[in-house]
């Protein structure tokens, strides 16, 4: 009962955050959007018991990647106005309705695998098992950073003056 | 040791437990923050051979509810060619996260608002929330200081997080857990003397992100008047002076919960022990802020990138060696070790790196 109250309310908000940051004019109050619309999704992991990645999804998303975006936006000029209209709307809409149909078809006839074994209580252990430990996810974990490794080195070079 | 705990849901239900503890929140932030400026503004007065807020009661202890009083009744003045919806929502997007921080501060034993398994992850994913308001500050004002203080903030709190985080990981390790109570009940000995260079940068960190002198570039009075507070007045500046002591308390209730043993302590009772010591590091907080002047934003950077961060990584590095080699050893024996490895790197590092030469890239 109260889970359903939490998502219906967590549901409506994200869904009409992410509305706001697609037809908002003010790339500032799109980006703020956002934000609202990441923190209604880590409210749903929440939900789902999955404490860990709603953290991990306010620190990353909330906390670094929207204000990495809103430092972009500073860089351009016409903030207030800057999403304007123009031709392409008609065709966004439709391939934005196209996707929303294919998205619910597939919702609707996937048979869905419901568990009845109650959440994991901690979580932590177990995700931190399933990383590091043996038989678990280490090359993909370890692999991650040596890419980002190499997108950090080749930001510098590519800013770095002669 | 009288450590009592209480039961996790006490007292009674769940609702009467969240009641109960997000009403002790408050009170404790209001009125803890409201003692913290006076206490600030005492201690910064004597020891700058001044006297302070004398006037208001005895020793001026009235002194932050007039003024709180004042805020008030101040007329609210927004920005006529602002973004006034989000110049109305920012203090309050400032100040609720700094009260959520305190959501997982064990106050005794057990005697929490929510034991998190994920505490401290909690912590530094619910302050990044902060630059997010103080940056809707700066932009609604349409005030190029606001704007520049906002910018400021922003590019500190993008780099101090890592070392921030990284030096945290070490208590982590030590303790086995992300959980803030379970944290308090490992530190058989308090962390800070197992991790002292983790505290070292945590601390700079800490400050660096709340904008504590020597790192309050982002209200910078002689360069950018008051940064992202310029336009702001009345009850909505009042809400983010909170917030900024809010944030002051919350980092000394983490680094007492973390580093200095939380509510452990002889004699005393634990919730004593526990406010003695958050007035200790608040103590600390404004000392530095009398002591040591304010850095340039160049220098901000270079002290993240090319100091606490690769610290902080050989910290863990060694942390984390330490861990996996003697597993069963005393903590007590880490304590020399430790010490001896901060002070080599502190040193060596200083000689590497120098604060102030290079180009000025405001």
């Amino acid at each position: 009962m109260g889970l359903d109250v939490a998502f219906w309310i967590l549901a409506v908000v994200g869904v009409t955050a992410a509305l706001a940051v697609v037809l908002l004019g003010d790339v500032f109050r799109a980006a703020l959007s956002l934000v609202l619309c990441f923190l209604a999704v880590a409210g749903i992991y929440l939900t789902l018991n999955a404490d860990f990645l709603a953290v991990v999804q306010i620190l990353v998303y909330v906390g670094a990647i929207s204000v990495l975006i809103i430092l972009a936006i500073m860089l351009t000029r016409e903030v207030q106005r800057g999403s304007p209209s123009n031709r392409l709307r008609i065709p966004a809409l439709f391939v934005a309705a196209l996707f929303l149909v294919v998205v619910i078809y597939a919702l609707l006839n996937t048979n869905w695998q419901i568990s009845s074994v109650p959440p994991l209580e901690p979580t932590t252990p177990a995700i931190a098992g399933l990383l590091f430990g043996e038989g678990g996810f280490i090359l993909p974990v370890e692999i991650a950073p040596i890419l980002l490794l190499a997108a950090i080195i080749g930001a510098i070079v590519l800013v770095r003056e002669k | 040791m009288a450590t009592q705990f209480l039961p996790p849901d006490w007292p009674g239900n769940f609702w009467a437990h969240w009641a109960v503890f997000t009403v002790i929140i408050l009170v404790f932030l209001l009125l803890t923050v409201m003692a913290f400026i006076w206490f600030e503004r005492r201690a910064m007065a004597i020891m700058q051979s001044r006297l302070g807020p004398n006037r208001a009661g005895p020793f001026g202890i009235f002194q932050p509810a007039a003024d709180a009083l004042k805020l008030l009744i101040k007329e609210d003045v927004v920005p006529a060619a602002g973004d006034k919806v989000v110049h109305w929502l920012a203090p309050v997007v400032a100040f609720v996260p700094v009260m959520m921080v305190f959501a997982v501060v064990p106050f005794q034993g057990g005697a929490l608002l929510a034991d998190l398994n994920v505490g401290v992850l909690y912590i530094v994913a619910i302050s990044s929330l902060t630059a997010v308001g103080i940056f809707m500050a700066g932009w609604s004002s349409n005030n190029k200081y606001s704007l520049l203080g906002a910018m400021r903030q922003v590019a500190s709190v993008v780099s101090y997080e890592i070392p921030v985080v990284l030096s945290l990981i070490g208590v982590i390790l030590l303790a086995g857990s992300l959980s803030l109570q379970q944290i308090v009940q490992a530190q058989e000995i308090p962390f800070i003397l197992v991790q002292p260079l983790g505290f070292l940068l945590f601390f700079c960190g800490a400050l660096a992100e709340i904008n504590r002198a020597p790192f309050d570039l982002t209200e910078a009075d002689s360069e950018i008047v008051a940064g992202f507070l310029t336009e702001y007045s009345g009850m909505k500046f009042g809400l983010l002076f909170l917030a900024e002591y809010g944030e002051a308390l919350a980092i000394s209730a983490i680094v007492t919960t973390l580093f200095l043993g939380g509510w452990r302590g002889p004699l005393l009772p634990d919730w004593l022990w526990f406010l003695l010591k958050v007035g200790a590091v608040f103590f600390f907080i404004v000392w530095i802020r009398t002591t040591v002047p304010r850095v340039r934003i160049d220098q901000l950077m270079a002290l993240a990138w090319k100091f606490l961060f690769p610290l902080a990584l050989i910290n863990l590095l060694v942390t984390a060696v330490e861990i996996l080699v003697w597993p069963d050893v005393s903590l007590w024996l880490l304590v020399p070790v430790n010490f001896a490895v901060m002070i080599v790197l502190v040193l060596l590092w200083s000689k590497l790196f120098k604060l102030g030469w290079g180009r000025v890239n405001v």
